[in-house]
């Protein structure tokens, strides 16, 4: 991309990035020491830039604050979730590299904060600043900002013009209010050329960093991790430190008062990796955590179905091709692939597999099962057969009561922390008033209540449903076998079910209005519908997304039929 | 639908409130004080478009539960309607109101009668006049609550006047009492509305002292007054205040009048029809008839001997003269397709004879001139009347006999 030298060992010009955001030469492999970095001398000229020097940096203002800068704020933010992270076990790699410089780079492109530095004295600054975990302790608080300016020109104020105005703007003007220097300037910032920065964006970065480095998390996972507290971002703003008053039009910035929605996280993502050109994800390879073979067998085990149907789901997948690499792997700003959500994919793919091989049309899965049953009777040797029904019933069970407990949940979150927020200085007498209020009433009727306070949050597990094979009451169905139905035929197991429906017989132009199909429950199978309820409870997404998939992975199952369908059709209009 | 999984503040919210209300309904008191708890951070929150906020839900919710728990005290009540009055100065009054009449319910006069004062000489710029109306109640109450006093003063010393025993100061303040009940009491009675309490103390201290003229005014106010909701009460308190004065016959008619036409079922109309019976004027009588028959319209009155014995006097007397016969043949007309079974069946009489003599005695009687001796009731009461040898029944039967003639006039 913009590195344009030649190889040293190869001469040739075919550069890559590694892991550690080193260029590499594609050819020949040769690793440099050349880290990404700004060629354009664009900045010269620009006089939109904002170059924040010592000089101009007041450190400390009337009220124990001082000046910051809404990006610092989100480098906090993306800090902290990296910390979290790390403490559920993704390495340390993520936080201290992967994470720091697509944060760098992200702040060169949308020229938040000019980056012109030598190669190679960066990468130290930059982690002694990410890796202090006592910003206050330092004298002088080097900030990201601070340490990205010109080192070597201190002395000249680059005084912008443009950047002292609008300085005085935000002090004058008190309908602009903000703790930060720069919160009404960012609201106001055109969105679409510099892709600003948003408390959902920060989900993606992370998630962005995840994937570069092939961790076994899933987007559905790190979300749900977010819900559940694990991962800061409710409320995150108690992270800043005291110097950092947040006020105004942060409020709007940093404190969000609703989820990350999948969708919006993963497109961003998207967008994210576009605008910062990165180039080809590492390789999504089958011994991957997020290749659909094995997130199929993490979500077979938790939905309680047989390990037999692992070998369906694979042959699926190889059928269809979506375990190829290249199918898997993201590569950034290329519109003419669809992407991948991993989770929501491996999900489909089981549904489908449920759809061959018991039909689930409300009638014939039930027929198995009796005919399953029948058999198991006078089953005395081997595992028991899979019996539909019975699984049925033990995990219709347990979904009913978590999806009960997660509804109650959703419905007793604390949005609000301790630490107070005021808009403004003015509201800050009435702010306080109502947090007493709130905390008497909570104290008042939380006596009341009988039970105890809540207790801690439960700890991050990536199983939210467990069936134990030592339970003797059966309703463990891992082990179980599929020859009820299957039937061998030639040497191959084949589906003793010979039909399968199409959930929709034409897919939707995504690009038009959103999505592949439009699902409506009352349209479908009631078995359908109950296993898009099973994921769609585990992957915290609503069932059309699964359906979505479902239904890409039908046409491309059967794609040879339908092809010759529409042909016939078209052919009787001639 | 996947806005159900988009969560937000207002969406869990909701949610919360749904929690609370469902866990209301089935009395799961513990249960909603549990999902209150995680409610009360919406304040914090502005709703200020929608049309019920959260300080008010609050209120209600928090009162309900605080009413029912098993463990909450009036001291907690107190407390928690001490922070929801500084939560919303638009509803202050209505709060304070509320509250008043709990403590009231609860038997804790002395305490409302505090926080009544207490709201009384409450001030809140422009809130003060938009809040007259419940300014006004608040008042009102408390000149109830003096009534009261009064009242409680008024008893000692009349128990003690009998011992020859007086004292000066509780004399002092009884009437000190009723100048401040007096003047709240008058005040609210002045607004539209249907205040049949502050009406009846009020006029009652008013009589105590001798004003009956300002009494009398006040209830024809009342009664009369167009802008005044229709209320039966209002004309009976009057007619009660009339009957004590002694007033005459003819405003005693007048007052009861409207009532009549309000509420024909009223227990007061059989005392209306026994005045209009006794009337020199014919049309006066000919209206007693008519509100008898229409007293004995509603089951309220099926088994009223008083009322019966109304109708059967006045058909007897009619009968006897052989005068206004149509009288009764217009009266009979509507109702003769259903009064039959209402209140003559066959099982009624046999019922009637079991439990109350003399109710069946009466219905015998205009049951025989109304449908003849032949018709079920008649014969099956005064068959055994006969059989028991009573005089009246054996009475009964041979009167009916006689102006058996009188049945055809009256059915034809």
């Amino acid at each position: 991309r913009d590195f344009n030298e030649r190889c040293a060992q190869c001469s040739e010009v075919n550069w890559g990035l590694t892991d550690g955001g080193r260029y590499y030469c594609r050819s020949c492999h040769n690793v440099t020491e050349r880290t990404r970095e700004v060629v354009n001398t664009d900045f010269m000229t620009n006089s939109r830039v904002q170059t924040i020097s010592k000089g101009l940096r007041k450190q400390e203002k009337t009220d124990g604050g001082c000046e910051w800068y809404v990006c610092e704020g989100f480098q906090l933010v993306l800090k902290k979730q990296a910390e979290a992270l790390e403490s559920l076990g993704v390495c340390p790699q993520m936080k201290d590299e992967i994470l720091c410089n697509f944060w760098r780079c992200y702040l060169q492109k949308s020229k938040q904060a000019y980056c012109n530095r030598p190669a190679g004295e960066t990468v130290k600054a930059l982690s002694v600043c990410e890796s202090s975990t006592d910003v206050d302790s330092e004298p002088e608080r080097p900030s990201l900002v601070h340490s990205l300016s010109l080192s070597e020109s201190e002395g000249d104020l680059q005084t912008d013009c443009s950047f002292a105005s609008s300085m005085s703007k935000v002090s004058e003007s008190t309908s602009v209010y903000s703790g930060s220097v720069d919160g009404s300037l960012y609201l106001m910032k055109n969105q679409k050329e510099k892709l600003r920065m948003t408390m959902p964006m920060t989900l993606s970065f992370c998630y962005m960093a995840l994937l570069w480095l092939r961790e076994p998390i899933t987007l559905s996972e790190l979300l749900r991790f977010v819900v559940e507290g694990h991962i800061p971002y409710l409320n995150i703003f108690q992270h800043f430190p005291e110097k950092m008053k947040l006020c105004g039009l942060d409020l709007k910035i940093f404190c969000v008062e609703s989820w990350p929605v999948y969708e919006e996280v993963h497109n961003k993502m998207l967008e994210l990796a576009a605008f910062l050109e990165l180039p080809r994800f590492p390789d999504i390879t089958d011994s991957c955590f997020l290749h659909p073979d094995m997130l199929c067998i993490k979500y077979l085990m938790e939905a309680n179905l047989p390990d037999e149907l692992h070998n369906w789901t694979c042959r699926v997948v190889k059928k269809i091709g979506i375990g190829e690499v290249d199918f898997l792997t993201l590569v950034p700003g290329n519109k003419s692939t669809r992407k991948v959500k991993y989770d929501i994919l491996a999900a489909a793919v089981i549904v489908v597999v449920l759809k061959l091989l018991f039909l689930l049309d409300d009638h014939y899965e039930w027929l198995l099962s009796d005919f399953a049953e029948e058999r198991n009777k006078n089953n005395k040797e081997g595992g028991p057969y899979f019996e539909l029904k019975k699984w049925y019933e033990v995990v219709k069970h347990s979904l009913d009561v978590e999806q009960k407990k997660l509804d109650e949940e959703r419905a007793k979150y604390v949005w609000r922390c301790e630490k107070p927020l005021f808009y403004s200085v003015k509201n800050k007498s009435k702010v306080l008033k109502r947090r007493q209020i709130v905390v008497n009433l909570q104290n008042q009727f939380g006596k009341l209540s009988g039970s105890v306070r809540r207790a801690e949050k439960p700890n991050p597990s990536s199983f939210q449903l467990s069936w134990s094979e030592e339970n003797t009451d059966g309703s463990c169905f891992h082990g179980h076998n599929l020859k009820g139905i299957l039937q061998e035929k030639s040497g191959l197991l084949k589906a003793m079910n010979p039909d399968y429906w199409l959930c929709t017989v034409k897919l939707c132009n995504e690009k038009l209005c959103g999505h592949l199909a439009h699902y409506r429950e009352v349209d479908f199978p009631q078995s359908y519908h109950f296993v898009l309820r099973l994921f769609s409870f585990l992957l915290r997404i609503p069932p059309s997304y699964i359906h979505d998939e479902v239904c890409m992975i039908e046409h491309k199952l059967f794609n040879k039929k339908l092809y010759k369908k529409l042909k016939y059709n078209t052919v009787l209009r001639k | 639908s996947s806005d159900e999984h988009k969560l937000n503040f207002k969406k869990s919210k909701e949610a919360c409130l749904n929690y609370i209300q469902d866990a209301m309904l089935q009395k799961q008191w513990k249960r909603a004080a549990e999902f209150l708890t995680f409610y009360a951070e919406s304040l914090e929150k502005d709703y200020s478009r929608e049309h019920i906020g959260p300080s008010e839900m609050i209120w209600r919710i928090g009162t309900e539960i605080l009413c029912h728990h098993s463990h909450s005290s009036m001291k907690e009540f107190s407390c928690f309607i001490e922070q929801m009055k500084t939560l919303g100065v638009k509803r202050y009054l209505k709060v304070c109101l509320e509250h008043v009449f709990h403590l009231l319910c609860n038997g804790q006069i002395d305490e409302a009668y505090q926080s009544l004062s207490l709201a009384e000489s409450w001030r809140f710029g422009e809130q003060t006049a938009i809040q007259d109306k419940e300014m006004k109640l608040i008042q009102a109450y408390r000149g109830l609550l003096d009534y009261y006093s009064w009242s409680k003063q008024k008893n000692i010393l009349l128990e003690h006047g009998l011992d020859g025993f007086a004292d000066l100061s509780v004399e002092q303040e009884m009437h000190s009492c009723f100048r401040k009940a007096a003047m709240n009491l008058k005040e609210i009675i002045k607004i539209p509305g249907v205040w049949d309490l502050f009406v009846k103390c009020y006029v009652d201290l008013l009589e105590f002292y001798g004003d009956h003229n300002e009494a009398h005014q006040v209830l024809n106010e009342y009664a009369y007054n167009s802008r005044f909701p229709a209320n039966p009460n209002a004309h009976v308190y009057l007619y009660q205040f009339l009957k004590r004065q002694g007033k005459s016959k003819k405003s005693l008619i007048s007052a009861l009048k409207i009532l009549h036409d309000i509420v024909p079922s009223h227990e007061l109309m059989i005392d209306f029809n026994t005045m209009l019976q006794k009337s020199k004027k014919r049309k006066k009588r000919r209206l007693g008839l008519e509100v008898i028959f229409a007293a004995l319209d509603y089951a309220g009155s099926k088994e009223n001997v008083k009322a019966w014995s109304c109708l059967a006097r006045q058909v007897k007397q009619i009968v006897i003269s052989e005068k206004h016969l149509d009288w009764i043949k217009q009266e009979w007309n509507s109702r003769k397709d259903w009064w039959p079974a209402f209140h003559f069946s066959r099982y009624l009489a046999k019922r009637n004879w079991q439990e109350n003599k003399s109710l069946s005695y009466e219905k015998a009687l205009v049951a025989g001139i109304l449908l003849g001796k032949d018709c079920k009731y008649f014969k099956y009461v005064s068959h055994q009347g006969c059989k028991a040898q009573v005089k009246r029944f054996r009475m009964l039967k041979k009167f009916v006999n006689r102006h058996s003639p009188v049945y055809l006039r009256i059915s034809g």
